[in-house]
């Protein structure tokens, strides 16, 4: 599954990261990659942008990048 | 030879450093406590952001540091991890700082993965500490500082604590010897990486680089040292090894894409450092964060808080910036009328006082508004709440090819285009911040009020008035997003920006900081917009004053003396004026455009109002009032200039005036911005003739619906 499908609260592991190279250096940078837990914080009325916990951060991205992030739930 | 010692002690004791860290680290305020009251900044410009620069003494060493953009990687994603990662490579200087947030230590400590890959003498600042006690995280700097093979100290720019140790320890680091900065990679790596140095070693290659950069360089797939090797004999012998390296590699990482394992490598790393280094007793305990958060970005409560803090930071703006304001006001009249009696009445007192001075003055006029303004953003942008609107407002806009981000500068050019331009910088995206600069315009600017309040209260009832000014400002908003969306259709036309973004801690702004920003804004607003102005109102006040018609201004000035009833006096005057401003270079340019705008219904003096109103906005109504035979005192709570008007001008042209001046570009001051901000003339070039066309064809509409209503 991907990230997207995940419920408020849902932790998952990250499996794999299916992007181009810009956008998975910026994934990267910001402590997003293969084998790190996510959690879903909020999503927006239009369920259109997610906040994710990873680690101490908490990063805002669109579902449609969320939907390139493999996942396996906890 | 004396003073040559003495330059080269100089040298010698001049200390340059780098500032490096990832954004919200606080690297801003630590400079601030550093530097301390000795600041003294100066600023030089990258692209669109500037790095600061700041310089003070100490201990008989003078230190120089740059504060270099807040970067999360040294990747080209956004301009500032650009400008840091040009200036790192290219630039010289003596040590990078590197600024980690204590609280967040293993994100951070990917970026200073990377910075020792440049192998260059380093101090590591874990700022925050304060923070960091409080949530009670452990962090054993010793270990950390061995693991890394650079010094750590603990700093609080918040509580000013460590910062006399990081000064000393700047001082140490400067005057050791460099020794090799060391990042290991894993068992696999570092074998292959002795494998092929090896061949190196054997074959005496000779270089100036060490050999395992160079090994490192080859595994990383450096193109440069690839093309180095390419004609050299030595190339047949590494072939071979490098290819068997690649080949374990692959296996061992289970990936073929060697980005990724170097990636990884430096993830592990991070990872492995702060799981050594860092003790955290777990709590389960919302955050003050979080808790903030759970309001601030509620699903429904969200979006109304923020639509009420942005009611009342324009509340602020137009009320307590309307105070100073009519003081600034009297302030310049009061000028003005001094220049003239003191140099009497001549073409140099003129150009002074009507040309510069009240130039000048309309600009320092906003601001007022506009340090209130940039209060606000720098409010909300150091408290972490903007990440947050952001959020909450990427989906609508995105529906319009705007980023979440853009809400700023638009909001913003409500107020005055000039900030709002400036705003666009929050944008990290190159595309999006260009097609945000692109519509700014069409939010109405308050410098357009005075010409809506006049043209609608010469036309509409008093019960109506108002709702047609809201009506005006939703309509400039709506053609402004309708135009983002075409121009992202058409010009803009990319694979969508993928909106990543942290969403930082809430954190206190600290005072000096805001203080910091906030003067420096209001300076450069002053300093730059300020001369800008000044060459604009100078050429508007020779264009308006010149050619010069001697002889029929004598006749007129002798039918003047002549005239015994006083209005008859004014009446001649006001002719003369006329006369003059019909047949200067204004009037004729205004003539000479005519045609262009007489489908949309105006005559030859909305036309010149309409250009000289490129200038600013105020000058449309003072430019009208001369036009049509009044005298230049007059402003737009006069009636008889709106009775004037009500009988000069038609309902379908007085609206479509208003299109027009809806959407055409806001002034000479805002241009002048707008290329700096957007970095080339070309684009204004763009935004004028995009801006122009869209005015007039939607003018064009608005004339000719509104006559088919009226008739």
């Amino acid at each position: 599954m991907t990230l997207n499908q995940l419920k408020i609260n849902e932790s998952a592991t990250i499996t794999s990261i299916n992007c181009d190279e810009i956008l998975k250096d910026r994934l990267y940078s910001f402590g997003i990659s293969k084998g790190i837990k996510v959690t879903i914080v909020e999503f927006t009325l239009t369920k259109s942008t997610i906040e994710i916990k990873v680690n101490q951060s908490k990063i805002a991205l669109r579902l449609n990048e969320a939907a390139k992030i493999e996942v396996t739930r906890d | 030879m004396k003073l040559q010692k003495l330059r080269l002690l100089v040298i010698k004791n001049t200390i340059k450093i780098a500032l490096v860290g990832q954004p919200n680290v606080g690297k801003s305020m630590l400079i601030n406590s550093i530097s301390n009251a000795r600041l003294k900044v100066g600023n030089f410009s990258g692209v669109t952001v500037s790095k600061e620069q700041v310089f003070f003494d100490y201990k008989n060493f003078h230190i120089e540091i740059v504060d270099l953009p807040g970067a999360y990687s040294l990747n080209d994603y956004t301009i500032e991890e650009k400008v840091t990662k040009d200036f790192l490579n290219n630039e010289k200087y003596d040590i990078i700082l590197n600024v980690l947030d204590s609280t967040n230590l293993q994100r951070n400590l990917l970026l200073t993965a990377e910075l020792l890959t440049l192998d260059k003498k380093m101090i590591i600042a874990l700022n925050m500490s304060d923070e960091a006690e409080k949530e009670s995280i452990l962090i054993d700097e010793i270990q950390l500082s061995k693991i890394l093979g650079k010094p750590c100290i603990k700093t609080s720019a918040a509580k000013k604590s460590g910062i006399t140790k990081l000064l000393d320890e700047i001082l140490l680091k400067f005057q050791s010897q460099k020794v090799p900065s060391k990042f290991f990679f894993s068992a696999v790596i570092e074998e292959e990486i002795e494998n092929i140095s090896r061949v190196l070693e054997e074959n005496k290659y000779e270089t100036t680089e060490t050999y395992r950069q160079i090994s490192l360089g080859l595994l990383k797939e450096n193109k440069n040292i690839y093309k180095q090797f390419h004609d050299e004999p030595i190339w047949i012998k590494i072939q071979p090894i490098l290819t068997e390296a690649f080949e374990h590699l692959f296996i061992h990482f289970n990936s073929k894409n060697i980005k990724d394992i170097f990636n990884e490598e430096r993830f592990a790393f991070a990872k492995g450092a702060a799981i050594e280094t860092v003790k955290q007793k777990s709590t389960n305990a919302a955050t003050l964060t979080e808790r903030f958060d759970a309001i601030l970005i509620h699903k429904f409560f969200g979006l109304p808080i923020f639509l009420f803090f942005m009611w009342g930071l324009f509340q602020l703006t137009f009320t307590i910036g309307n105070i100073p304001m009519e003081i600034i006001d009297s302030f310049f009249a009061a000028i003005i009328d001094h220049t003239k009696e003191f140099l009497g009445d001549n073409e140099f007192s003129s150009i002074i006082a009507d040309g510069a001075i009240s130039g000048v003055g309309s600009v320092v006029l906003f601001l007022p508004n506009i340090v209130i303004l940039f209060f606000g953003i720098a409010l909300l942008e150091t408290t972490g709440y903007m990440s947050r609107v952001a959020f909450l407002l990427d989906g609508f806009f995105h529906k319009f090819g705007l980023h979440g981000k853009s809400f700023i500068p638009l909001v913003t050019g409500f107020g005055c285009s000039v900030p709002a331009y400036m705003a666009a910088r929050t944008l990290k995206n190159e595309r999006d911040r260009l097609l945000t600069l692109f519509i700014i315009g069409f939010m109405s600017c308050g410098a357009r009020l005075p010409i809506y309040v006049l043209f609608v209260g010469a036309f509409f009832s008093e019960s109506n008035a108002g709702n047609i000014l809201f009506l005006i400002y939703i309509s400039g908003a709506i053609f402004g997003l309708i135009a983002a969306k075409v121009l992202k259709i058409v010009v803009f036309k990319s694979e969508d920006e993928p909106f990543v973004m942290e969403m930082p801690k809430y954190r206190l702004p600290s005072f000096r900081l805001i203080y910091h920003t906030v003067s420096n804004q209001a300076k450069m607003y002053l300093k730059k917009a300020g001369t800008y102005i000044l060459a604009a109102s100078l050429l508007i006040w020779f264009a308006s004053n010149y050619p010069k018609h001697l002889e029929i201004e004598h006749s007129y000035n002798e039918k003047i003396e002549l005239a015994i009833n006083p209005d008859e006096k004014i009446n001649l005057k006001n002719e003369l004026s006329q006369y003059n401003l019909e047949h200067s270079y204004l009037g004729y340019i205004g003539k000479y455009s005519e045609p262009l705008f007489q489908p949309l219904g105006f005559d030859w003096k909305m036309t010149i109002a309409l250009e000289t109103g490129l200038a600013a906005k105020e000058i449309v109504i003072s430019t009208l009032s001369i036009l049509y035979g009044l005298g230049s005192e007059n402003n737009e709570s006069s009636s008889s200039l709106m009775e004037k008007i009500k009988s000069n001008i038609t309902i379908e042209s007085a609206i479509s005036f208003i299109v027009f001046v809806m959407i055409y570009l806001p002034c000479l001051a805002a241009s002048m911005v707008f290329v700096r901000e957007s970095g080339n003339w070309k684009y204004l070039a763009y935004l004028f003739i995009f801006t122009t066309i869209s005015a007039w064809l939607l003018s064009f509409v608005a004339y000719n619906i509104s006559k088919f209503i009226v008739t």
